[in-house]
């Protein structure tokens, strides 16, 4: 999709002092289908350009030269047939012209079959959460900022809103396969520099497919309105060498497995109210208090308060109180937690929550409680 | 003000009618519920504006100052309502009042008593929409698409409201739509043939029989939205067998033809402006009306491109790219026929022209946003960027608002009988265009780069893009506060305007006098 007549090289120029400075133009990506994507979306511009050129040329001309000031008699033409067809044939045919390579990138962009590495992406409120099939690996990725550089106690880094807890890791050169499924409301998985840009619908998959040419830290955000965060739930990939990305899967699958069986040990271990109470916090702070708030308080109207509500302050209400957190409130923007949090860390937050802001029941929940719950 | 006008008609004409509030509350006269919808219609562009601030000022720099993520949604969502259904459909529906009876040579509208009703169900609607901000929990925050599930299980109960009050906006704009149609196929004058109407009446008439068709879609949407909630269906949650993509489709469907029904009025209205400034007859009027309609036909098969990302099948997603791009044909046909207006025209640059020409260009440049969105590779990119916001607002403020803006400098004579300040119109327009300008032209690079659209705060590389927006918001919204002033002073007084103040005018709204008497064409004038 080379066209660069000599026409266009006044726009060519300031076209690509617009591509240099990378951050006003889009990304070529490091994609052959986002370099498709870059080149169409280049070409059309430059043939708004020339149209633009053309049509505010005749319309400024007659402004300056057809105007009553300069004593003109109007015209008296209201209709030309020929010029009518031709200005409508003409668009039609640019169009068309335009139509012939968007189809065939769209055809190789919807093609995901034969993929060498399948990932399963699920958004929720609002986070992400990797699976990689075939593989004994998962997680979730959440924003990294800290809450001071957001509410302008600090100073900004420089990846500020873009940098994530665990980025999602893939081998560079063979075809990644993403299917986007979503926890709660929809969500949109973009990382600008594949190209890649699909809606996270709850209860559907969608596909979407990537081949990286080089290594790399790429960065992208969720675009579908979510919800409350929509702006704080960022994306990270990192493209690793195919040696290195197995090298990669085989520790980290390696160390959730041993993370799962240290998990069942702890199962019959009983935590300490400190201890309960820090772990508690930690998970209250980075898990629950988006919505809850961190005073527990939530937001009326919105999000319940937990500090003084009777499920969580009334011992009666203990069982109850884990089960919501375990497995969720149907039909809100509660979750399921279960599959988010180790039994360690919800026995932990479970406390915390029975515990802080005056709730004071004085009662502690150990993973055994959890997994008897998770079991029920 | 209204008293202000009221005084001066009785003053002037001694037409009969009933004086105070109730005149206002009872009326069935045209001219006053045209008056009292572009009354209305200002007062939303202030509210809707003044939130619009609010984001801006939000965005003015990375991190979170003033406000919560949550109210700011709430901010964007109620910004959107308000602007479409507030400022820009009533300033139409207000238009249609005052100049369809007078442009077609008719008395009054059909259905006077239900125009009253149109008219005064609206400040409800929106007395209901802007109360529940205030309520526990806050107003709607789900975006002016409202997307389930966030509208439904994941929203708030001010959902209710919102649900409500789209039901009377939408009843509103069925009526209103109602009106126009039977007035304008019943009640032209002897020899107002339909190849001679004026061409914002062809708009306007294409228009309505879009709103009859789409506004009950939009109360579909928002009735299985809200039995979605309170009532146990499940049309959009998969959990019980729906789909939360067949919201999309249904609202789309409503939605896009929704985009032109803000635009084909101000197609018909800068279709009568170019003519009169430039002293030559309209080229091309039977394609323009050809044009009109088969966008009105085409704008029923384009709808899922607002939807390329949900995971459509391939062909599907090639059918509405072909489709979408072909509307730019007759899109474009519109604007070279103005150009060929203006060619060997005899050019004046009054008001109502300045804002006519801005329209052209500007949505236009709007228009070629839009074919590179409807590239379906590409608008994966663009899409939910302030790429596709700045498209919006090139073609919804500066097309239909500016159209607005210049309809109004065009009539405001005649509604009022004064000539306005043209300093202070003159000083309206350049600061409007200048600031509009620096508010929405770097919101396409800002999307480029890759700012998605609907966040409250943006990583530092956008700190620069959104400062410069923030000013040209800023300045746009004080530029409007001269044209309040303006079309104030106007009402109380002014050089009184003759008949036909634009030598080069054409209709019959410019062979009564100026102010319109309260009733006109009580015999229908005879046209050639
Ligand atoms: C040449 C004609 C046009 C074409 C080809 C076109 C194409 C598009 C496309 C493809 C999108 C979806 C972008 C996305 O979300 O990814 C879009 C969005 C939009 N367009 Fe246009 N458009 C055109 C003219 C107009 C006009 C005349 C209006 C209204 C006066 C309009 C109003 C809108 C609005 C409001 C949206 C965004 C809605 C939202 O997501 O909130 N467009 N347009
Ligand atoms: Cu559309």
């Amino acid at each position: 999709m080379k066209m660069k007549p000599l026409w266009a090289l006044p726009l060519l120029y300031s076209a690509s002092a617009l591509s240099q400075e990378r951050s006003l133009n889009l990304t070529q990506g490091v994609t052959e289908v986002s370099r498709d994507v870059y080149d169409l979306h280049m070409t059309v511009f430059y043939i708004c350009c020339v149209i633009g050129v053309v049509v505010f040329g005749l319309m400024f001309y007659s402004m300056i030269r057809h105007r009553k000031s300069r004593g003109r008699e109007p015209a008296k033409f209201h209709e030309n047939v020929k010029v009518e067809i031709l200005w409508t044939l003409i668009p039609f045919l640019i169009l068309v012209g335009m139509a012939i390579p968007a189809t065939s990138t769209l055809i190789a962009m919807e093609d995901t079959s034969d993929a060498d590495v399948t990932i399963q992406v699920t958004g929720s409120q609002w986070k992400w959460h990797y699976k990689y099939f075939d593989r004994e690996v998962e997680f979730f990725s959440r924003l990294a900022t800290q809450q001071e550089q957001i509410s302008n106690k600090f100073e900004k880094s420089e990846n500020y809103l873009r940098e994530v807890d665990n980025p999602l890791v893939v081998p560079t050169g063979e075809k990644v396969r993403f299917l986007v499924t979503s926890d709660d409301v929809i969500h949109s998985w973009w990382v600008p520099d594949f190209a890649v840009k699909k809606d996270a619908n709850p209860g559907f998959i969608n596909e979407a497919w990537t081949r990286i040419d080089e290594p790399g830290i790429y960065r992208g955000q969720c675009a579908e309105l979510c919800g409350k965060d929509h702006g704080f739930m960022p994306i990270v990939v990192i493209a690793k060498t195919p040696e290195d990305y197995a090298k990669w899967i085989d520790e980290t699958e390696a160390k959730q497995i041993a993370e799962r069986e240290r998990q069942q040990e702890l199962l019959d271990m009983e935590m300490s109210m400190d201890e309960l109470m820090a772990m508690g916090e930690k998970i209250y702070n980075s898990t629950c208090a988006a919505c809850h708030q961190p005073n527990g308080q939530g937001i009326p109207g919105t999000f319940p308060a937990l500090a003084g509500s009777p499920i969580a302050s009334k011992p009666e209400n203990l069982d109850k109180h884990v089960d919501i957190v375990v497995h969720g409130v149907q039909g809100s923007a509660m979750q399921a937690f279960a599959q988010q949090l180790t039994m360690q860390e919800l026995a932990a937050v479970v406390t915390y929550e029975r515990n802080a802001w005056g709730n004071d029941t004085g009662e502690m929940v150990q993973a055994a409680d959890i997994n008897a719950a998770i079991n029920e | 003000m209204s008293t202000v006008v009221d005084d001066h008609n009785h003053e002037a004409h001694h037409d009969h009618k009933p004086s105070g509030i109730t005149r206002w509350l009872f009326t069935t006269n045209h001219k006053d519920i045209g008056s009292m919808y572009l009354w209305f219609s200002l007062i939303m562009f202030f509210v809707g504006g003044a939130m619009a601030m609010v984001i801006r000022a939000e965005l003015f720099q990375p991190g979170l100052q003033l406000v919560e993520p949550q109210f700011f949604n709430q901010m964007t969502t109620v910004h959107g309502l308000v602007m479409i259904f507030g400022a820009v459909m009533p300033a139409f529906t207000g238009l249609a009042n005052w100049m369809v009876p007078m442009m077609i040579g008719a008395p009054d509208m059909a259905l006077p008593r239900m125009n009253n009703w149109s008219f005064w169900i609206l400040p409800f609607a929106f007395v209901i929409l802007l109360s529940s901000l205030f309520m526990e929990g806050g107003g709607p925050d789900f975006g002016w698409t409202f997307y389930a599930p966030l509208s439904t299980t994941y929203s708030n109960d001010s959902t209710a409201l919102f649900v409500f009050a789209v039901h009377i906006m939408g009843i509103s704009s069925i009526m209103g739509a109602i009106n126009v149609i039977v007035t304008i196929i019943n009640m032209r004058a002897p020899g107002m043939t339909y190849m001679k109407m004026p061409l914002f009446v062809w708009t306007w008439l294409i228009t309505a029989f879009l709103l009859i068709a789409v506004m009950p879609v939009l109360a579909g949407a928002v009735t299985m939205v809200l039995t979605d909630k309170y009532f146990g269906t499940s049309f959009f949650d998969a959990a019980g067998g729906g789909d939360p993509v067949m919201f999309q489709h249904i609202f789309w469907f409503f939605g896009h033809p929704e985009v032109y029904i803000m635009i084909l009025p101000s197609f018909g209205i800068v279709s009568a402006i170019i003519p009169a400034f430039s002293r030559k007859k309209l080229f091309g009027y039977s394609s323009m009306v050809y044009a009109t309609a088969s966008i009105a036909i085409l704008s029923f098969l384009v709808w899922a491109h607002h939807m390329f990302t949900t995971g459509m099948p391939v062909f599907a997603e090639l059918f509405f790219m072909y489709c979408t791009m072909l509307i730019a044909v007759p899109t474009g046909v519109k604007v070279f026929n103005w150009v060929a207006t203006m060619w060997r025209g005899a050019i004046s640059f009054e008001v109502p022209m300045l804002f006519a020409l801005a329209f052209v260009i500007l949505f236009t440049i709007g228009g070629f946003s839009g074919v590179m969105l409807a590239m379906t590779p590409v608008d994966f990119q663009y899409h939910d960027t302030y790429f596709v916001v700045a498209h919006f607002h090139y073609v919804l403020v500066t097309g239909a608002i500016f159209s607005i803006m210049a309809a109004s400098y065009y009539w405001l004579p005649k509604w009022s009988g004064h000539m306005y300040d043209t300093t202070l119109a003159r000083l309206h327009f350049w600061s409007s265009l200048i600031s509009v300008n620096v508010l929405f032209f770097p919101m396409h690079f800002a999307g480029l780069a890759g700012m998605p659209r609907r966040i409250p705060d943006y990583a530092v590389q956008f700190a620069d893009i959104n400062q410069i927006t923030s000013i040209g918001g800023f300045a746009f919204g004080l530029s409007q506060l001269i044209f309040l002033w303006l079309v104030i002073k106007c009402a109380r007084g002014g050089e009184k305007a003759p008949a036909k103040p634009w030598d080069g005018a054409e209709g019959l709204e410019w062979t009564v006098p100026s102010p319109a008497p309260y009733h006109t064409f009580e015999t229908p004038p005879k046209v050639e």
